[in-house]
Formats: structure tokens, C-alpha cells, sequence
């Protein structure tokens, strides 16, 4: 009543202009809420999102709002890459909207290279070969518009207009690439700025667990048992931890040695088994590439296993590196928050240094066929198989990860392990974006998957019973799971680069028939450009211009992280003043009380 | 919906919206709520009757939350102290534990909430009991002597600037500005 009086009182000193924008102020933002409203009903999964928030705790919820970005991002991606480059073949194959195709015509080649015929479907065709076809991503799947053969025109003309596809296709795989890499940003930029400015680690500070220790969404009994249990038990392991600190500050000289030789003795191991790991993968690749190519029984059931050979060791390289690394960090004596992080990043890189073999491996075969005149659909033939290994991985995944909680629960653990769950789902984003590239229907793919993963984890997590050992923050988690999906999609640029701009392209298939590499679509398109903007952009990629910049960004970049540390220096000077202040404050107050006992 | 709407009038309504950080739908969610934590003959001016505490607590946000004393103390305006709740204290307390709520207005309740002797500042006595709310009511949920000591030790060391032995409001609001998880989870939605 009173706020109501004063806010009265206020507009009646006004003059007409304020009052008329303060009017206008309200209803703007009168209609903003309206509309905020309406729209959070369009937010997906709002209910199940908040349901496990009550039950379960921010930490959990953090997760499955991640999932719900990737379900965006991707069905995004898929729209993109659909309506720039799906859409426009389709309209002009089926001939909607006056639109003509216009096919490359090859120069220089022998006839019998541009001819290419996906393998083994001519005459009768049995139900298994299809169910083969579909599980393998060859055959009749080849030239669907799944794969990258099927887009083989050079040009869509929609009534007098020409749209240039091979033009479209490398610009819109730079702009989901581009799209995907500052949506991650924007995100990650909230803890990314507590890191900055404040020295000591916020998300673990004892004032942050205990003042925004308790998650006031908690609405079911069972879980705010949970959750007193797993607050008791973090306190206690950091009060530990820290008593262990005090401790390792104490060691002597030679047990220090003991340790820091048997560190170096276990990491050689974990070092040993990793290249073990590369080598087998990288075997295996070579050997289910050149044995799937095997013309005489292509038709057999072993053909089909050879072809899934490396997607089974890598995914059983993935199973058991984990498991290792946890079992060998025991012995080499870190606090308990560091062995965690030190296991984390190991498993992370042996994960994507899989994918890394794996590529790797394919292109030494793909090299090997340089001297082939003439590669029917080339390196997209072999590098497609990248793209059906997302396919294949798909059910393996799900396989091993039921399995392996299955395997789990025998021993006793039910956890929800968050960390090798966010894992999984980077790993298959980071082939996702790779894949893109060679089959551009693979987002929505993704879509689906990451859908269907969202409910079978609530199911998972529905059934835990016991709470994470190590309880996962809200803060710390997101900033940590957004860290690890930018190093995804930086490595998944290093291969597409390479593909795109070293990797001669095939000749008999594939949108860049008449160019050497895929990148020269570019220059070429820029030539044909007015010789004025021609002679800029071109100025623009010399080197003339790209020093300068370079300079002028470290430059900025300097002056913002001095500005960032002048800040901090000023934050600490003022706490300082504060503690004299408040030393100023209990002088003068016992010298009142002094003056007061003697009038 | 429909039929709770035209039971608040427009303008007081307007007036609701003005003065929370609530949006129009969550005013009339609380009002749907709060008219069916009274028995039926008073729901007519369900604004202006008083809900019990035992009533308030039996609502699944608050029934689980170990602070559920200390928040319908500090929200309730009863004069005979009984830590009824009208729905204008009903309203006041979802604005502050709302999303749009700024983080000053949060830390300001949050602060008196933890302050379970009412003398405007947090100092040992406080922080043991805030620390005991959080691990659990059972006798072998809570932290031995030594730990608590040490936890209060470096609470402390983290958060009294001026060395007084206990945490005054500026204090407070400070170190919980720097914590990132503090507006995340002083939230209640319903």
C-alpha cells in the first residue's frame, strides 16, 4: 500500500513529456512480458526439464538443458544445410517452380571415370541385400540425398535466376560451422568472467557451498535426503582435502621423490597403452578397408562384419581406456578433485584422439589410390564412411552404454554419472560436425538421436538410487561441459579443413567435379566478380593486410587483459581499506567507551 | 484460469504486477494455490484472509526445504507473530524467490533468512545451524565438532572483511555475489 502512495506522490511532479514516456515505458514493457509469457510455452521439455530440477537438483537439470541445446543447435544445422542445399537439388530433380538443372560437364576425363555405379545392385535383389545396404550406407543408400553423392548438379536455374550449389554448399557448411562455434560462445561467457576477475576458485569456495549450498527447487522428500546426503559428504571430503594439503606441504625430500618416479612411471604406462590403442585402430582400419572392397562375395556376412570392425574397436577402446585410467590414478597419490580432473582429461583425449586415428588412417588409403587415374567417387567414396560411421555408431553406442551399466549395477553402483554421459554426447557431436560436411542430412539424424537419448536418461536417472559421489555444481558443470564442446568442434575443424582444402576431389560424382580441391570454388566464384571488389578482396587475403590486423587484435587483446588485472589489483586494494576501516571503527568505539567510564 | 481471474480484480492485479517481479500468469498461479490452502467457505476473499503456518507448509515447495521455519517467519506480516501468511506476504515471498528477481533482493531475504537469532548479523551460533540444516536433522548427519570448527574457521576467513567474528549484510552480500550458484538455487518456481 505504502510502495503505491509513494509511487503516486512521485508521478505527480513530473512534467507531460516524462509522463507521457514513462506511459509508453509500462506498456512496452507490458507487451514484452506478454510475449516472454507466450513464448515459454513454446520452450521444449519446460515441464520434464523442471520436474527433475524439483527432484533431482540443479546440478542434474544442468545436463539435460545441455542436451536440449544440442537438440537446437543441430535441428538448426539441419534446417541450414536443407534449405540451402537439400531444397534446391530437390526442387530442380523433380522440376517445381520452372527450375532446370544444369550438369557439370566433365572436361579432360576419360568417360569411363564419370561413370559410377554404386556397387552390386543389378539383377535380382534379395530383402537382405537391402537390410545390408541400410546397415552399411552403401548400395541404393549412396545416392540418396543422405550422402554427398547425390548432389552431383553444378548449377539450379529457378526462372532466370542461377544458383551456384557447389558455391552453397562449402558457404553453408562455414556457416554452421561459424553458427555452432559463437552460439557455444555466447554461452560459455557467463563463467567464464567469474574465472577472470576473481583469483581464487569460486566454485569451490566454502562460502558458495554453504550459502548456495541448498537448491530451494528441491520438491520431493526422498530427494532432499539425497541431497542432505551428498552436502554432508562434499563438506566432509573438502574439509579432508584440505587437511590432506596441509599434509603434502609437509612431505619430505625423499618421499617426494618416490612419488614424483612412480608418476612418471605410471604415466609412461598410460602413454604405452594409448599408442597401443592408435596402432590397433589404425590396423584394423587399413585391414576392413582393404578387404571390404572385396568384389567376389559381396553379398556375405562377413563383408558386412569387416566393415564394422573399426567402429567396434573404437568403441571398445572407449569402454576400457576409462576403466584403466581410473584403476592406475589410485597409485599416483593426487587430492581427490585432482585425480577426478586428471582421469577426466584423459579420457577425453582418448576419445577424440580415436576419431583423429581413424581419419587418419583413412586418408593414408585414400593416398595410396593417388596414382589411380581415375577413383570412382574418390575420396568421398572413402571418406563417406565416416558419415555411416555415425550411422553405425548410433546403436553401438546405446549398446555398450547399457551394457556397461548393466555390467555397473551388478557391482552395486547406481549412479548417474554425469561426466561420461556429457562425454558420449560431445564425442557423437564432434563426428556429427564432420559428418555434416559429406552427408548433409546427418543433423537431423543427430536430432533424433539426441531426442531419444533425453527420454532414456530420464528413465536411467529415474531408477538411481544412489546420489554422485562427487555432486556436480550448476555453474562449474555448465561452463565445464561448454569447454569441452568448443575443444570438440576446434578439432572437428582440423579435419574439415584439410578435406576441403588439401583432398583432390572425385571426379565422377560429388558437387566439385570440375575443381582440383573443394576450397577452389571460391577463387573461382570471385573472379567472375567486378575487377574492383576483386582487387580488395584479394588485397584483403594478401598478406599486406593480414600482418597489420593480426598486430592491431594482440594489441587489443593486450590492453583488455591489463585492464581485467588493473581491475583485480583495485579489488584488493579496496578489502584492504576495508579491514582498516574497520580497525579505525573498533579504535574509536573503545575510546568512547573509555571516555564514558571516566566523565 | 478463467474463472480465478475475475476473482482478483484488474487493477489490483495491475497493481500485483507492479510491485513484484512477478508475470501475470505466476500472480494468478499464486492466487490458484494459495485459495486452495484454505477451507472452502473463506475462499470468497481469499485476499484477504491469513493461512496458517502448518497450511503454508504443507505445499510441496516448501515442505522438503529445511529452511521452511525461517522463510514464513520472514515473509509473514502477522501481528500476534503466529507466522501466518496473507496473500500479499504469499506474493511478496514467490517475487523474491522468482526468476526476475534481482540478485540484491535475493541476498537481502537470503540473509535474513540464515539469521536465526534476528540480531542482524550472522556470527557463530548461526552458521553452525545453517550448517546443520543443510546436512540433514538425523544425529549422525551432522559434521563432528572439529569439522564444524574448521568449516566455520574458513567461512569466515572467506567472508568477514573486518575481522569482527561475525558477517554483517554488506558482508554477506558481497561474497555471495561472487558465487555463481547462488542464483540458481534461491529459486522456487511453481
Amino acid at each position: 500500500r505504502s510502495e503505491k502512495l509513494f509511487l503516486q506522490a512521485e508521478t505527480e511532479h513530473l512534467s507531460r513529456w516524462k509522463k507521457w514516456r514513462r506511459a509508453s515505458n509500462k506498456s512496452l514493457k507490458k507487451a514484452l512480458s506478454e510475449i516472454k509469457g507466450l513464448s515459454s510455452y513454446l520452450v521444449l521439455w519446460r515441464h520434464d526439464i523442471h520436474s527433475i530440477e524439483g527432484k533431482f537438483g540443479t546440478g542434474i537439470q544442468s545436463y539435460f538443458s545441455f542436451l536440449r541445446f544440442l537438440v537446437l543447435l543441430n535441428f538448426i544445422i539441419f534446417i541450414l544445410m536443407f534449405s540451402f542445399v537439400t531444397l534446391p537439388t530437390i526442387i530442380s530433380k523433380y522440376g517445381i517452380f520452372n527450375s532446370t538443372v544444369a550438369y557439370i560437364s566433365p572436361k579432360n576425363i576419360e568417360d569411363i571415370c564419370t561413370v559410377y555405379e554404386p556397387s552390386g545392385n543389378k539383377g535380382l535383389v534379395y530383402f537382405y541385400t537391402y537390410l545390408k545396404d541400410l546397415l552399411s550406407g552403401t548400395g541404393f543408400l549412396e545416392l540418396t540425398s543422405l550422402f554427398y553423392g547425390y548432389y552431383s548438379i553444378d548449377a539450379v536455374w529457378i526462372s532466370v535466376m542461377r544458383y551456384n550449389l557447389p558455391l552453397a554448399y562449402l558457404l553453408a557448411t562455414f556457416a554452421y560451422l561459424a553458427l555452432s562455434f559463437l552460439w557455444i560462445i555466447k554461452r560459455s561467457v557467463e563463467g567464464f568472467k567469474h574465472n577472470l576477475v576473481h583469483d581464487a576458485d569460486p566454485f569451490q569456495s566454502y562460502c558458495n557451498k554453504v550459502f548456495a549450498g541448498w537448491d530451494f527447487c528441491i520438491t520431493d522428500p526422498n530427494a532432499a535426503r539425497l541431497k542432505f546426503r551428498s552436502l554432508q559428504y562434499e563438506l566432509q571430503t573438502d574439509l579432508q582435502e584440505e587437511k590432506l594439503k596441509q599434509k603434502i606441504a609437509e612431505r619430505t625430500m625423499e618421499e617426494k621423490l618416490r612419488i614424483y618416479s612412480l608418476r612418471i612411471f605410471i604415466n609412461i604406462i598410460v602413454i604405452a597403452i594409448l599408442s597401443g590403442c592408435f596402432y590397433s585402430i589404425y590396423r584394423v582400419t587399413v585391414f576392413s578397408q582393404e578387404n571390404s572392397n572385396d568384389v567376389d562375395n559381396p553379398n556375405s556376412q562377413v563383408n558386412l562384419l569387416v566393415q564394422y570392425l573399426p567402429s567396434m574397436v573404437i568403441t571398445l577402446a572407449n569402454f576400457l581406456g576409462p576403466l584403466i585410467f581410473s584403476f592406475l590414478i589410485r597409485f599416483e597419490d593426487y587430492t581427490p578433485a585432482f585425480e577426478i580432473k586428471l582421469t577426466l582429461l584423459r579420457c577425453v583425449f582418448v576419445r577424440l584422439a580415436n576419431i583423429g586415428v581413424l581419419l587418419f588412417s583413412l586418408w593414408s588409403q585414400i593416398s595410396d589410390c593417388a596414382s589411380d587415374k581415375c577413383k570412382p567417387c574418390g575420396y568421398n567414396y572413402k571418406l563417406y564412411p565416416v558419415s555411416r560411421f555415425i550411422l553405425i555408431c548410433f546403436p553401438w553406442e546405446l549398446l555398450v552404454t547399457h551394457c556397461s551399466c548393466k555390467l555397473v549395477q551388478l557391482f552395486g553402483h547406481k549412479e548417474f554419472e554425469i561426466s561420461d554421459n556429457v562425454l558420449e554426447i560431445i564425442y557423437g557431436q564432434t563426428i556429427c560436425w564432420i559428418g555434416t560436411f559429406f552427408s548433409p542430412l546427418l543433423p537431423a539424424i543427430a536430432t533424433i538421436k539426441y531426442f531419444i537419448i533425453f527420454y532414456v536418461k530420464k528413465i536411467v536417472l529415474i531408477h538411481t538410487r544412489k546420489p554422485a559421489a562427487r555432486p556436480i555444481r550448476a555453474s562449474s558443470s555448465n561452463f565445464f561441459f561448454l569447454v569441452v564442446l568448443l575443444i570438440g568442434l576446434l578439432l572437428a575443424f582440423v579435419p574439415l579443413g584439410v578435406s576441403i582444402a588439401h583432398i583432390p576431389s572425385s571426379k565422377a560424382c560429388g558437387l566439385f567435379k570440375n575443381f582440383s580441391t573443394s576450397w577452389e570454388v571460391i577463387p573461382d566464384t570471385i573472379l567472375q566478380f567486378p575487377t574492383g571488389l576483386q582487387q580488395v578482396l584479394f588485397g584483403m587475403a594478401s598478406e599486406a593486410f593480414a600482418v597489420p590486423f593480426f598486430v592491431i587484435l594482440c594489441i587489443i587483446m593486450f590492453y583488455v587483459i591489463a585492464l581485467a588485472r588493473a581491475h583485480k589489483r583495485v579489488v584488493e586494494q579496496l578489502r584492504e581499506q576495508l579491514v582498516l576501516e574497520s580497525r579505525d571503527k573498533m579504535f574509536l568505539i573503545r575510546k568512547i567507551a573509555e571516555a564514558q567510564r571516566y566523565p | 484460469m478463467g474463472g480465478s481471474a475475475s476473482l482478483i480484480p484488474r487493477d489490483l492485479l495491475g497493481e500485483y504486477q507492479e510491485l513484484t517481479f512477478l508475470s501475470k500468469q505466476e500472480i494468478l498461479l499464486a492466487y490458484k494455490r494459495f485459495s486452495e490452502l484454505l477451507p472452502k467457505e473463506e475462499r470468497e476473499n481469499a485476499c484477504s484472509a491469513r493461512v496458517p503456518k502448518s497450511q503454508i507448509l504443507t505445499l510441496p515447495e516448501l515442505r522438503a526445504n529445511p529452511f521452511q521455519h525461517r522463510i514464513c517467519h520472514v515473509f509473514s506480516t502477522s501481528e500476534t507473530r503466529d507466522d501466518s501468511m496473507s496473500f500479499e506476504d504469499f506474493l511478496d515471498m514467490l517475487s523474491v524467490f522468482s526468476d526476475s528477481a534481482t540478485s540484491d533482493v535475493k541476498s537481502h531475504y537470503a540473509f535474513r533468512i540464515f539469521d536465526f537469532d534476528d540480531d542482524g548479523t550472522l556470527d557463530r551460533k548461526d552458521l553452525e545451524q545453517l550448517v546443520n540444516c543443510l546436512t540433514g536433522q538425523g544425529e549422525e548427519s551432522r559434521l563432528s565438532r572439529a569439522e564444524m570448527e574448521q568449516l566455520i574457521q574458513n567461512i569466515l576467513e572467506e567472508s568477514d572483511i573486518d575481522k569482527d567474528g561475525t558477517i554483517n549484510l554488506s558482508e554477506f552480500q558481497h561474497v555471495v555475489s561472487r558465487s555463481p550458484d547462488f542464483a540458481s538455487s534461491f529459486k522456487i518456481v511453481l
